[in-house]
């Protein structure tokens, strides 16, 4: 009879009221947090912003003016170089995952170790690119600073290209055989094709990802208080001057790395929900 | 005719003996770049423990367990910032992990339909948010804040208590491990609360709704169902979420004052594994305290590989599940 004691009920919903409250709240928190962030960054970003942030060098220690202008490129420089790089390396293995992976254990073994590269410490691929090319070539330089980047971007290349082609037909593959194309030809034309926008969301991501990373940077490309546009030599770059200036005592400096944090945000932001947008219409199509 | 025959088969021959070469080179090339990301991994590994080696040399293992951190003197022990990076990776684990599970199951359950991808996509774009920011919203932010508010009250009620207590002493400075911590937090929420949803949606829909049809609530559904279901998945993005925070750089160096020492309060300034490698490695000379950085990085990808490691792992079994139907 117990069963039918209504103040089982009345715990049983006070429970549930209690729990779907909570999981409320911690939603509203998340967004909050999301808010408020970016808030604090456009209210301080859009107010540091210039015209002279985009034509002038970084500024000497003391000096009132001064921009950005050699970061935003540097950083450009590097960002550019680093998919350049990346992309056919992380295409063409995420290939070899997808296509001729299936069942080798060398396979599995390489998408283990890409999963786990892809949340490795940042920091410590800056140093171990530091040991592999700055103490070699006896200096900091752009490129340093683009393997360190390459590192990074390629498991999310790999990743995302995968997933993307496993989920092309297997059917097209077939037809594409019958017709008796061998492999490297289903693979290049047929499926990477037939994979294109996933893939090009893949591109996107490791693009994004790599726009924001600061850690890796700091040993590699180091900084340049120059406008400077050879690669082999130090090279100022958007996250490095960010760090630096935010850390400053000077108050027009601080105002630059709010600038600068919210061109770094806006632009990381822009390419992941661009990254979404190609790939929903990728679904839809 | 015969002879015809005969031309075409050989040509047919020799173009599919030539398909075959470029099959062969095609797959092997494929191969070699799929072999980068193990070769970075071993070459990574490799190249640390190369370069601590003097400093393991010097001080042994003894130097993954002192608090020594004297560049003068050359005396170097790691142990206050492998302490400060345990530290605050727990922090945020214990304040994100309530939170995201809450997030997870608004996300899969309460949230109605239209809302679910929107509301999904504004998470997952707090985790694309650079590492960089979340430190400098710290540092001007959330530090002043913190220190004004949130650590006079901490200090008066549970700085109270006994044993506990002793945590929450100290200066009101608002950087230090605990709001590195609170910040870790906030950064690793979104991968923890992206990786549960998406393990959730693996329960099948047939479970969930025979325990509605019995008559459970939502919440019974989610510990009694769902979780069960995919504990496995749950703990593994938990893991994901901590590899994150052991090795985050930018956004606790700007947060948690940088001092080499160690002490009980959470309030007090300190040092985690990657932020001593930011403040210092550009200064260090080649020598003893450039190895022993390198051996705190060395330390540092350890740890991670471990821990993330078990994750994917649990991640994977969790996913294996996806193909049984019950």
């Amino acid at each position: 009879m117990s069963n039918k004691d209504p103040s089982i009920y009345a715990r049983r919903k006070r429970t549930n009221f209690f729990g779907m409250v909570l999981s409320m709240t911690a939603m509203a928190v998340g967004l909050s947090f999301l808010l408020w962030i970016l808030s604090i960054l456009l209210i301080k970003g859009f107010s540091a912003l210039d015209l002279a942030m985009f034509t002038q060098s970084t500024p000497a220690p003391g000096s009132e003016d001064g921009g950005l202008a050699n970061a935003i490129v540097g950083s450009l420089m590097i960002v550019v170089s680093c998919s350049l790089i990346s992309t056919p390396i992380g295409v063409l293995a995420g290939v070899y995952l997808s296509e001729f992976g299936d069942r080798s254990r060398l396979a599995s073994v390489t998408r283990f170790v890409n999963d786990i590269m892809l949340s490795a410490p940042s920091i410590v691929i800056g140093l171990f690119v530091y040991a592999m090319v700055v103490v070699p070539f006896k200096h900091f330089s752009g490129w340093a600073g683009t393997v360190a980047l390459t590192l990074i971007a390629i498991p999310v290349v790999v990743r995302t290209t995968e997933n993307m082609l496993k989920l092309v037909p297997v059917s097209l593959r077939e037809a594409a055989f019958a017709l008796g194309a061998p492999k490297w030809k289903v693979s290049t034309s047929v499926v990477l094709k037939a994979a294109r926008s996933g893939v090009m969301t893949g591109l996107l991501l490791a693009l994004a990802r790599v726009s924001g990373e600061t850690a890796p940077l700091l040993f590699t490309a180091l900084n340049n208080q120059f406008f400077n546009m050879d690669m082999s030599k130090p090279m100022a770059n958007l996250p490095v001057v960010i760090f630096q200036f935010a850390m400053s005592p000077y108050e027009n400096w601080v105002n630059l790395a709010w600038g600068g944090a919210l061109l770094i945000t806006l632009t990381v932001l822009t390419l992941n929900i661009i990254a979404r947008v190609v790939f929903r219409e990728k679904v839809a199509a | 005719m015969n002879n015809a025959d005969e031309l075409m088969t050989s040509h047919r021959q020799s173009v599919l003996r030539w398909q075959r070469w470029q099959d062969f080179f095609f797959e092997k090339t494929t191969l070699v770049f799929a072999m980068s990301t193990l070769v970075a991994l071993t070459g990574i590994i490799v190249s640390l423990f190369v370069s601590s080696l003097p400093v393991l040399e010097t001080f042994g293992l003894k130097f993954f367990y002192t608090v020594e951190w004297d560049i003068i003197n050359s005396q170097f022990g790691g142990l206050i910032a492998i302490f400060g990076t345990v530290v605050t990776a727990t922090i945020a684990i214990v304040i994100a992990l309530p939170l995201s599970f809450g997030i997870a199951v608004f996300l899969t359950e309460t949230c109605p339909m239209s809302l679910r991808r929107p509301l999904g996509t504004a998470i997952e774009l707090l985790a694309a948010v650079p590492s960089i920011i979340y430190g400098m919203f710290g540092l001007f932010i959330f530090a002043p804040l913190f220190a004004e508010y949130v650590q006079p009250s901490l200090a008066a009620t549970v700085g109270q208590l006994p044993v506990i207590g002793i945590l929450f002493t100290g200066a009101f400075n608002g950087i230090g491990i605990l709001a590195a911590g609170l910040i870790l937090a906030m950064m690793i929420l979104p991968f923890i609360a992206s990786v549960m949803r998406d393990v959730f949606e693996i329960v099948p829909p047939i479970l969930k709704e025979s325990a509605y049809g019995i008559g459970c609530t939502t919440w019974e559904v989610v510990t009694k169902i769902v979780l069960p279901y995919t504990k496995t998945g749950v703990v593994g993005g938990v893991m994901l979420g901590l590899g994150r925070a052991l090795g985050e750089t930018m956004a606790v160096t700007f947060v948690i004052g940088n001092a080499h020492k160690l002490s009980p309060s959470l309030f007090s300034p300190g040092n985690s594994i990657a932020s001593t490698l930011a403040n210092e490695f550009g200064e260090a000379e080649p020598g003893l305290h450039y190895s022993s950085l390198f051996a705190l990085a060395l330390a540092l990808f350890v740890i991670t590989l471990v821990v993330l490691s078990l994750a994917k792992w649990m991640l994977l079994r969790a996913e294996a599940k996806k193909g049984l139907k019950t």
